[in-house]
This record gives C-alpha cells, structure tokens and sequence, in this order.
C-alpha cells in the first residue's frame, strides 16, 4: 500500500514546518483526506507512528477529517452529494460533472510548541 | 499542483483562511499553524519537472496502468511490431522485482528501462525522473511507461506523464471501475483487454463496464481489443496517433497536458499560469 509513502511525505512538510517555526515538538497534525483521494485514512492512522518515530513529532496526534464528495453538473448546473463510484450529478443524472470536494490529500494544520524565547511577550 | 498561487483552496477548505489567518492558540496553549499542502506536492513537483524534459525533447509520454496481469507488457509488444516503423518507441518498466518485462520489450528492438520499486507498489516522479536521464529522449516519439500491476496506489501519483491509459482484462470481471474508481476515473482512455476470451467467459460485458466509467462522470474513449488476436488493435493505434500529433501541436504552441481528470485546484492553477 501507498499510505506509508504518503505518510513519509507528510512526515517531510511536518518536520519543515517545525523548523520553520522553531518549534520544539509538535502535538498534533490535521489532514483533510477525501473520499476519492486514494488513500485509506485507517492505513495512515496506522504507517503515521511508524513514519514520525524519533522525529520531533513522535507521539503527536493525527487527526484526520474526511472531505465529503461533492460535484457540480455541467449540464444543470447544479450542486450534489456524491459517492465514490456514482460522480454523475444527483438533480439531472448527467455525468458531466467536475468535482467540487472530495479528493482533498492535505496537511491542514500543525500545532506545535515553541522554544522558549526569553522574551516576556 | 503548487503551494504558492493558492491552487490547493478549495470550496472545502477555503474558510480556514479566510477566517483566522495562519496562526491561531490552541485550547492547550499550543499553537496551530495551519498550513494547507498538497501531501504529495513534492511528487508532483517532480512530475512537473518530468513533464517539462518531455515536452523540451518532443516526447509523448502515456502511463499504463492495470491490475498485475491484464496485458499491458503484452499490448506494448503488440503495439511496438505495428508502429515500429512509424515511431520512435522506448518503454519505461515499473515492477516490484525481475527485468523480465524490460527484457521482454527489449526483444521487440526498442529501449527500455525497467524499475524495481521492491516495496513500492507504483511509481513515482523521482523513479520515473531517475528512468528517464537513461533514455535519449530526442531520439523518442512515444513513451510508455507502464505502472507496476495495481488497481490502487498507482492513481495518487503523478508522473509527467501526458495521458493515462487503464487496462481491465476481460477476466476480472467488468465491475471493477466501479470497485476502484479513483484509478479508472483518472483515465483518458480505457482499454478492455484479451477480448479474444470474451466467447469463453460469457459474462463480461463491454457495455456495463463502460456503464460503470460512465457513472465516475468520465468521457474516456473505452475500447475492447486482444494482444493474441490483434482484433481491434487499429482503433488504438489510431487514438495513438491522433494523442502523437496533438501533442506534436500543444508543444509547437508552447503548452503542455496533464491527464484529463484534474483535480479543482489543479484546473484553478492552469488559470493562473497559462
Ligand atoms: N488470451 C489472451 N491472453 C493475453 C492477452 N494479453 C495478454 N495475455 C496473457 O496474459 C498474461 C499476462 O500478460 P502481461 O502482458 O504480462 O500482463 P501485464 O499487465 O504486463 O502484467 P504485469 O506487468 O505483471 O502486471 C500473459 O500470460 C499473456 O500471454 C490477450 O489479448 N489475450
Ligand atoms: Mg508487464
Ligand atoms: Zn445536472
Ligand atoms: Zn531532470
């Protein structure tokens, strides 16, 4: 499965964020995953203790938020819920649809602790 | 994709920064930094590079992709006898162990590059980045690059190429877009492969399989045809030549593609940087 190479990539944008901000651990990682992105969020949930291990953020959580599917028609121009494997659109059935959510495979956010400054701020 | 232009805000997420701007405390104290990234986005830098030596160099470049054992070392065979004469061919091998399908096409006269990926059950940008400084591209119309056996994980990632093609063998059963739908809607065409059995199976059927294409909101071609019997293997040489020539065009009028099936963000980011 692909969810471990992933889950090393995600490791590199986490571990260049923590430097960026100097911070001194990281606590929690958010990804946003959609239906259609490929990727299985239990498998993640599984290869992330192996890929942030020794890293500065051994131990964070990660917190993974699913991105419903949804797609607007071209024909109607209407706006629906949809499912992985039915994309057509859900008021006209046409399936000249593009997708508007749902294949989202993104780091959101990182919440971190900072090294203590000194300053008094 | 890219980090910068804002291409990977999407309805579904675009809130986030216009609401709090990039930093925010946490309940804890600690702080949230929120970022927005494409995971793969360092994959597809690569592949954009990729993308880039194939467009300076005039090649072509397809990704084949299909469950292990479909018949895409076998179409290339087939396809390479036929256009040999017509073509510059050379073919990059994606397999988890053995030279064998390298080998293989190497038999047929052009060259070839094969990857073991050992545990990685695709390809990405940087293998293909690595295959390609093998080849010499100006002397290449098409490349094919066929993707290791797998329904799944080859579909996340990008790999410069201009066009995907999916196989499905008639023997899998013509359920499967509808099964993995994130690798058939990722195709610009999809091939029904070893029609030459379609008689001795019985329940395969082309047109439920192209029902089930239909429902992943895609407007891919699909064409039944056999490696073994050579029936049909016109249509595909035709959509060949016509996917050569239009690239032939896009590279005289200093444009690129991507596969047809763009993310929003993707499509978002084309408007921005033409
Ligand atoms: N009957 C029939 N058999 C075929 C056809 N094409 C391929 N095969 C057979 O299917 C088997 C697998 O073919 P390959 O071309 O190696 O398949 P592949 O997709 O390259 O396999 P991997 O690279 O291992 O994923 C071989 O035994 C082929 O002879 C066809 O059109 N008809
Ligand atoms: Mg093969
Ligand atoms: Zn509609
Ligand atoms: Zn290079």
């Amino acid at each position: 499965m692909h969810e471990l190479a992933v889950c090393q990539a995600l490791m590199d944008q986490v571990a260049a964020v923590a430097v960026r901000e100097a911070a001194q651990r990281v606590t929690a990682v958010t990804l946003q995953i959609g239906d259609l992105s490929g990727v299985e969020p239990q498998l993640l949930q599984d290869a992330w203790p192996i890929a942030s291990a020794g890293s500065l953020a051994a131990g964070a959580a990660l917190r993974i938020e699913t991105v419903p599917l949804r797609v607007r028609c071209l024909a109607c121009g209407g706006e629906t819920d949809a499912s992985p494997n039915r994309l057509v659109c859900g008021d006209c059935g046409s399936f000249r649809t593009t997708l508007i959510s749902g294949e989202e495979l993104m780091l959101k956010n990182v919440e971190l602790e900072r090294a203590a400054t000194g300053d008094a701020a | 994709m890219c980090d910068t232009c804002g291409c990977n805000v999407t309805d579904a997420n675009r809130h986030l920064i216009e609401a709090g701007g990039r930093h925010a405390k946490t309940e804890s104290g600690s702080e949230a930094v929120t970022v927005l990234q494409n995971l793969l986005s360092e994959n597809d830098r690569e592949a954009a590079h990729n993308r880039e030596h194939f467009d300076r160099h005039g090649v072509l470049a397809i990704n084949l992709m299909s469950s292990p054992g479909s018949g895409k070392t076998a179409l290339l065979e087939a396809s390479i006898d036929a256009l040999k004469s017509e073509f510059r061919i050379a073919v990059i091998e994606g397999d988890l162990e053995t030279e064998n399908d390298a080998a293989r096409v190497r038999a047929k006269g052009v060259p070839a590059v094969q990857i073991t990926t050992g545990t990685a059950c695709h390809l990405d940008a940087h293998m293909v980045h690595q295959g390609l400084h093998k080849l010499d591209l100006d002397t290449i119309d098409i490349l094919f690059i066929e993707n290791v056996g797998n329904l799944v994980c080859p579909a996340s990632f990008d790999l410069g190429q201009h066009l995907n093609v999916t196989l499905l063998s008639v023997t899998e059963g013509d359920d499967k877009p509808a099964k993995y739908p994130v690798i058939f809607r990722a195709a610009d065409l999809m091939l029904v492969t070893k029609c030459d059995l379609l008689q001795v199976l019985g329940d395969f059927e082309p047109a439920r399989a192209e029902h089930h294409l239909r429902h992943l909101a895609s407007e891919a071609p699909m064409l039944p045809l056999s490696a073994r019997s050579g029936e049909n293997l016109d249509a595909w040489f035709s959509w060949l030549r016509q996917a050569v020539a239009e690239q032939a065009a896009r590279i005289a009028r200093g444009e690129t593609a991507r596969p047809s099936i763009q993310p929003e963000g993707a499509q978002l980011h084309a408007h921005t940087h033409p």
